[in-house]
């Protein structure tokens, strides 16, 4: 069908078109209505052959997702920030139906105070329970991950649902050109979906979410969802394989850019990787030897490959946009266990940066560049650090003195 | 179902849904209006269930329903009721389902879930006149959770959370939320009360329900041994007694009329009901509440001049 300027937004509505959904359950909030008002459109003009209904909260909406997943149709839905913390209760009762229900999370900052700007607090708050997620970097990948998403999900070696992450603003209202493959070549990857495991029907009764009385039960099928999760990083290697073929793209659990023969890492997700890559080339420009990792899936953890790729580093920095209060950043945390046990680990640093959409500038990615050598010079690995600019601080005192508070 | 109305309990289907064996209390009246629900609506059903006492009939891997089951949370049933629907419609319209294995969308929850946490999630399927039956079992509190006070207890109960006491003699100060009111305001085709003890009534309202497309609500007023404090070989006859005093008017209403299907020819004084309960005995002994048990008689008796049954 060839190239269009789409949004974040545009392209995972375009996923949802291309995966022939046939239900849509939506409840409105910024930065993540586009795609709703751009599917209802289509549904509207007799473009897409979908049923499109809009609930009373988010709570509902994601409960008639898994529900109408649960009953066999393809299904999408789509939230964000506070929407996708109202619907928390149901995140964990959908996954644990095992049923293959896609949904695209728009990050954004979590109240309060209540903000626009991005972060990835809200998606990282649904971290264990059960839906995979897969984290993008550009428009294309959007919607190329919607579509692996489907075939991830009803794979009935995986059977959980998948969060597709974006962040809000950045790439959610960033017009890239992005490739719409073609209809029938997308029929050829994604077939029609034919529910085999979980569906109601009058002639076969069946019970799904029901009861178990006593922990045996209950970790059993807990433990089956993690080695289902598991199971995905396999399969999502097939999966990956034939999308190359049928269409021309390469993606893989993790992004690595200029890797090869680095010696410091920085490890970052979603959009602000773009600035970091941006940092990574000026800094090679410099001779410095640095890289950039970007998980694209932060469940299942992709760990060996994590592990692989940061083989024989000088030293690895987390930019985490999340903030686990009391910790610190949560990615990082992930990392260090990944790698505790290697022998030859590279020293790890954190770094907080980009909450609620705060920029991250070239200085501050220098200024991260020199902590590692530093560290990797002497061996002391500085306390984690939050990125704020002096002219940022500044900008916020001014606020407090108007606010009567300084 | 055909759908002429019966007039003895010897006319109601042999055929049982729901069979014994569960894990609900004996002499539970919830138990006994599903399993008079299921006679009604068949075995082409789905239940989608809102988390209640009726949450434990299926314990994986056993289940006492000829039908399916969906087990959502205590907010959202009705929302599962929309997904179901919406799925089989849109399967069926696509030619992926036969339309013979279509299957009615019927919630099943307490008065915790409907009179409280789901009621905007149950208001939103009102509103987008999703075709489901929503059964709710009330008695009259939180039963799951060992009988707290639920938006359903009436004025002078006493339960978990309003246990009476010397600053708070009467128990619940509150007065029961009048759901089918609430439902009726959203103008669904039907609504209608029913009671465990009245199963030709019940019967009846669901082959008169059967003919609408939409929402349509059935409220039973529902005995709970432990909860209410009776003996549960007393259950059917307590059922009555609510209906007799006049505290639970049997009634329906299409498009927003409403009507009652049987009003007792002598209303019993309430008291006749309130005195058989160990929630209500704090109204009777170390002293009598004058005034509680007045004000529950004259709520009674007003809800009755209201529709011109008494004078
Ligand atoms: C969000 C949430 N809060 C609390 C509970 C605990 N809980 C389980 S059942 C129940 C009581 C339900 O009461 P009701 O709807 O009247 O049904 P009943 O127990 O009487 O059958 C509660 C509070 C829950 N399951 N979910
Ligand atoms: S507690 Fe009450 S409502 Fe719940 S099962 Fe027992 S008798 Fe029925």
């Amino acid at each position: 069908m060839g190239k269009e300027m789409l949004t974040g937004n545009g392209a995972a509505a375009w996923g949802v078109r291309l995966a022939e959904v046939d239900y849509i359950p939506a409840y409105p909030i910024t930065p993540q209505t586009e795609i709703i008002e751009t599917i209802a459109k289509w549904i509207s003009d007799g473009s897409m052959d979908a049923s499109f209904v809009t609930m009373d909260s988010e709570h509902s909406m994601i409960t008639a997702a898994g529900a109408a997943s649960a009953t066999g149709a393809r299904t999408f839905t789509t939230t964000s920030s506070q929407g996708l913390l109202y619907g928390f209760e149901m995140i964990y009762t959908v996954a644990g139906w095992r049923v293959p229900l896609v949904m695209v999370n728009v990050s954004r900052g979590l109240s309060s105070p209540i903000t626009l700007g991005p972060d990835h607090n809200d998606i990282l708050a649904v971290r264990d329970s059960g839906f995979l997620q897969i984290h993008c970097e550009t428009c294309q990948e959007v919607l190329d991950s919607v579509l692996m998403a489907y075939r991830l999900a009803e794979d009935e070696r995986v059977l959980l649902p998948v969060m597709v992450n974006m962040d809000g603003f950045y790439l959610s209202f960033t017009r890239e050109a992005v490739e719409i493959p073609d209809m029938e070549k997308v029929r050829s990857f994604l077939p029609e979906y034919r529910p085999e495991h979980a569906f109601f029907r009058a002639a076969k009764p069946m019970a799904q979410g029901v009861a178990v009385l006593g922990g045996d039960f209950y970790s059993y099928f807990k433990y089956q969802m993690h080695l289902a999760s598991q199971n995905a990083l396999e399969v999502y290697k097939e999966v990956c394989d034939d999308f190359e073929k049928k269409f021309g793209r390469k993606y893989g659990t993790i992004d690595e850019y200029m890797l090869e023969d680095a010696e410091y890492v920085l490890v970052m997700i979603n959009s602000f990787s773009t600035l970091g890559k941006a940092a990574v080339k000026r800094a090679r420009e410099n001779g410095i030897k640095v890289g950039l990792l970007r998980p694209r899936f932060l469940r299942p953890f992709p760990e060996s490959e994590i592990k692989n790729a940061l083989e024989g580093k000088k030293a690895v920095a987390v930019i985490d946009q999340n903030i686990s209060v009391g910790k610190g950043g949560i990615i990082y945390s992930e990392m260090a266990g990944c790698l505790y046990n290697e022998v030859d680990k590279p020293l790890l640093l954190s770094f907080i940066g980009g909450l609620g959409g705060k920029n991250i500038s070239q200085e501050e990615f220098e200024f991260i560049f020199e902590k590692m050598i530093s560290a990797s010079d002497t061996g002391i690995v500085e306390p984690p650090s939050l990125l704020y600019t002096e002219s940022e601080l500044e900008g916020m005192t001014k606020l407090k003195e108007i606010a009567g508070k300084e | 179902m055909d759908t002429s109305t019966i007039i003895s309990i010897k006319e109601l289907p042999p055929e049982e849904n729901m069979l014994p064996g569960t894990a609900a209390c004996a002499g539970c009246g919830g138990l006994l209006t599903l399993r008079y629900c299921l006679k009604a609506l068949g075995d082409k059903i789905i239940i989608v269930n809102a988390a209640g006492c009726f949450t434990l009939l299926t314990i994986y891997p056993f289940s006492p329903f000829r039908n399916s089951w969906l087990y959502t949370a205590m907010a959202c049933a009705p929302a599962g009721a929309q997904g179901v629907r919406d799925a089989l419609d849109i399967l069926i319209k696509k030619g992926k389902l036969d339309p013979e294995e279509n299957l009615k969308v019927v919630v099943l929850s307490g008065d915790g879930s409907a009179y409280d946490m789901a009621l905007s999630s149950t208001s939103g399927a009102i509103y987008r006149n999703l075709d489901f039956y929503y059964i709710c079992y009330d008695n009259e509190a939180y039963g799951n959770t060992g009988f707290q006070h639920s938006g359903a207890s009436p004025f002078g109960s006493r339960t978990g959370t309003t246990p009476p006491g010397k600053e708070v003699p009467v128990g619940s100060q509150l007065q029961k939320k009048n759901l089918f009111d609430i439902w009726n305001s959203h103008k669904p085709p039907y609504i209608a009360t029913v009671s465990p003890a009245y199963p030709v009534d019940l019967m009846n309202k669901f082959k008169k329900a059967e003919q609408f497309k939409g929402p349509k609500l059935f409220i039973s007023h529902i005995p709970c041994p432990p909860g209410w404090g009776f003996d549960p070989s007393r259950s059917v006859r307590l059922a009555k007694l609510s209906v007799e005093t006049g505290l639970w008017p049997l009634k329906e209403s299409v498009h927003g009329e409403v009507e009652h299907t049987y009003v007792p020819k002598r209303f019993k004084p309430v008291e006749e009901y309130l005195k058989e309960q160990e929630r209500f005995s704090h109204l009777f002994k170390p002293v009598r509440q004058e005034d509680a048990l007045k004000s529950i008689q004259e709520m009674v008796d007003e809800y009755w001049k209201k529709h011109e049954f008494l004078p």
